[in-house]
């Protein structure tokens, strides 16, 4: 039986469309059997950053309301054998469409068949967001270095830490720019994770890759030479329990991350 | 057969005190009252007098606690002052002792969540922007206080706040407030420090050390060590 993962934040923008591509292709990068389900109904996207919105017949409401069966909603991912596959959400219905029951009798249905379930949550702390919790085992929250991010960030994991079927929520710094952060002018990683105190899973650079790479409906944890995508790759491996200390931007920063390595339990 | 006194009246300097027998009726006991104090005159004087009532180990409702006021105030220039009993309900009982409580609570408090205790607070953890703790007594912080901290929620203004360290945006003591500097220096370290109501009626933060001449009553313990 498969494992749920919802990607979240509270604040919209921060990355969790992105994160939930690009981690989902890493896992299947590693062999795992994947499925991307996007609760974000009125505002899709996973489906335009991983390249799939062509091959969209059906959608989550659709599943939920009867009109189709799962199997044929789910949207195959060809560059990947039998991998990875997408629930795309549905652009046209109402969010209140759907309930915590049915999410998590959906996710229950698709753990038998997937080894990974990830979850791209919406943005807000109402509806959407206990739809995209009702049915996950694990949490990832996702921020950017920065104040109002981090202030949801806590809020999100406030919220999630009352949640009893979900275990304690790992953290994701998107976004961060080294020489911001050297300037003082960016809160700092160390800083963020003492004030959140959650274990880190993983932090990835502000990169031009990123954004191009999702315009192009090529997540980046495709492309092996860039840092980002080696990010994506090392979170893929936390998740799978891999004890892989931080790396990529380390050298480009020294000092910076030396405090970090407490957070991932590496001496 | 001679009827046993129920009443007592003694006048001291401050006024009257009624000395109420605790083991007959209330309704004798409101006759009593009614008639001694008619008796008494004392009507010359202009002067409010006012009354003190010891009621013993009679425990008295609130209504009932009314009805004594209004008999009394009912003669002339007199009103009561004070009702003591020796006994007090259970509820009331279990309230004072929260009040007095002091509750552990190891948790960090999010931005959004209120933690609140009618004693004291002692929190093993953090209190993030965002998040609020309140406490009737006292707010002691073994972590980082960021948000709202309110002591002495009920009015006490000798209430304090502790914190390993204190970078508040806001901390409240009765119905004092006052609020964080715009921005806390990166280097002020702010550690073991303490807040409390000055003199001038102002929130002022000090070390920790001073609390024991500030406020030496939050030491409990008793006798030497
Ligand atoms: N590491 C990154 N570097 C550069 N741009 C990024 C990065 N992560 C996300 N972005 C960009 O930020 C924007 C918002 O990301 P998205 O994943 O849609 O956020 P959310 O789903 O939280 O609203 C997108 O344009 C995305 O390409
Ligand atoms: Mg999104």
């Amino acid at each position: 039986m498969g494992e749920a993962i919802v990607i979240t934040s509270g604040k919209g923008g921060v990355g969790k469309t992105t994160t939930s591509a690009n981690v989902g292709t890493a896992l299947a990068l590693q062999g795992k059997k994947v499925c991307l389900v996007d609760t974000d109904i009125g505002l899709r996207n996973l489906d335009v950053v991983m390249g799939l919105e062509n091959r969209i017949i059906y959608d989550l409401v659709d599943v939920l309301e009867g009109r189709c069966k799962v199997h044929q909603a789910l949207v195959k991912d060809k560059r990947f054998e039998d991998m990875l596959y997408l629930l795309p959400a549905a652009q046209t219905s109402d969010k209140t469409a759907v309930t915590p029951e049915q999410m998590k009798e959906l996710i229950s249905n698709l753990k038998q068949d997937y080894d990974y379930i990830i979850i791209d949550c919406p943005a807000g702390i109402e509806h959407g967001y206990r739809n995209a919790v009702a049915g996950a085992d694990r949490a990832i929250v996702v921020t950017t270095p920065e104040v109002s991010a981090v202030r949801d960030a806590d809020r999100i994991i406030g919220l999630l830490e009352k949640e009893e079927n979900v275990e304690s929520p790992k953290l994701i710094i998107n976004r961060i720019r080294n020489q911001m952060m050297k300037n003082g002018d960016m809160l700092d990683v160390d800083e963020i994770a003492t004030h959140l105190s959650i274990d880190l899973i993983g932090i990835v650079a502000d990169d031009d890759e990123v954004i191009r790479a999702s315009n192009h409906g090529e997540p980046i944890a495709l492309n092996p030479n860039s840092k980002a995508a080696i990010a994506y790759r090392n979170i893929a491996r936390r998740i799978l329990g891999e004890s892989i200390p931080l790396q990529p931007l380390e050298d480009e920063a020294p000092g910076v991350f030396s405090k970090l390595k407490k957070f991932f339990g590496v001496k | 057969m001679k009827k046993t006194q129920n009443v007592t009246i003694k006048g001291t300097k401050d006024g009257l005190t009624l000395h109420l027998d605790d083991s007959c009726s209330y309704e004798e006991l409101k006759e009593e009252i009614d008639h001694k104090l008619s008796d008494s005159a004392r009507s010359r004087e202009d002067r409010l007098l006012s009354v003190h009532v010891q009621v013993g180990n009679r425990y008295l409702t609130t209504e009932q606690e009314e009805e004594i006021k209004e008999l009394v105030r009912q003669k002339k220039n007199l009103v009561v002052d004070s009702i003591s009993s020796n006994v007090i309900t259970k509820e009331e009982a279990e309230q004072i002792k929260k009040e007095n409580e002091v509750v552990p609570v190891a948790r960090i408090i999010r931005s959004g969540q209120v933690l609140q205790v009618p004693g004291d607070l002692l929190l093993v953890g953090d209190v993030n922007p965002g998040g609020t703790v309140i406490a009737g007594g006292n707010i002691y912080i073994m972590g980082v206080l960021r948000g709202v901290a309110h002591a002495g929620f009920n009015g006490d203004k000798e209430a304090i706040v502790t914190a390993s360290v204190m970078k508040p945006s806001q901390i409240r003591i009765s119905d004092c407030i006052t609020r964080a500097p715009d921005h806390y220096q990166d280097d002020d370290k702010r550690e073991m420090e303490c807040a409390y109501i000055n003199d001038s009626d102002q929130i002022t933060v000090d070390r920790l050390q001073m609390l024991m001449h500030l406020r030496p009553n939050i030491t409990r313990l008793e006798g030497g060590y």
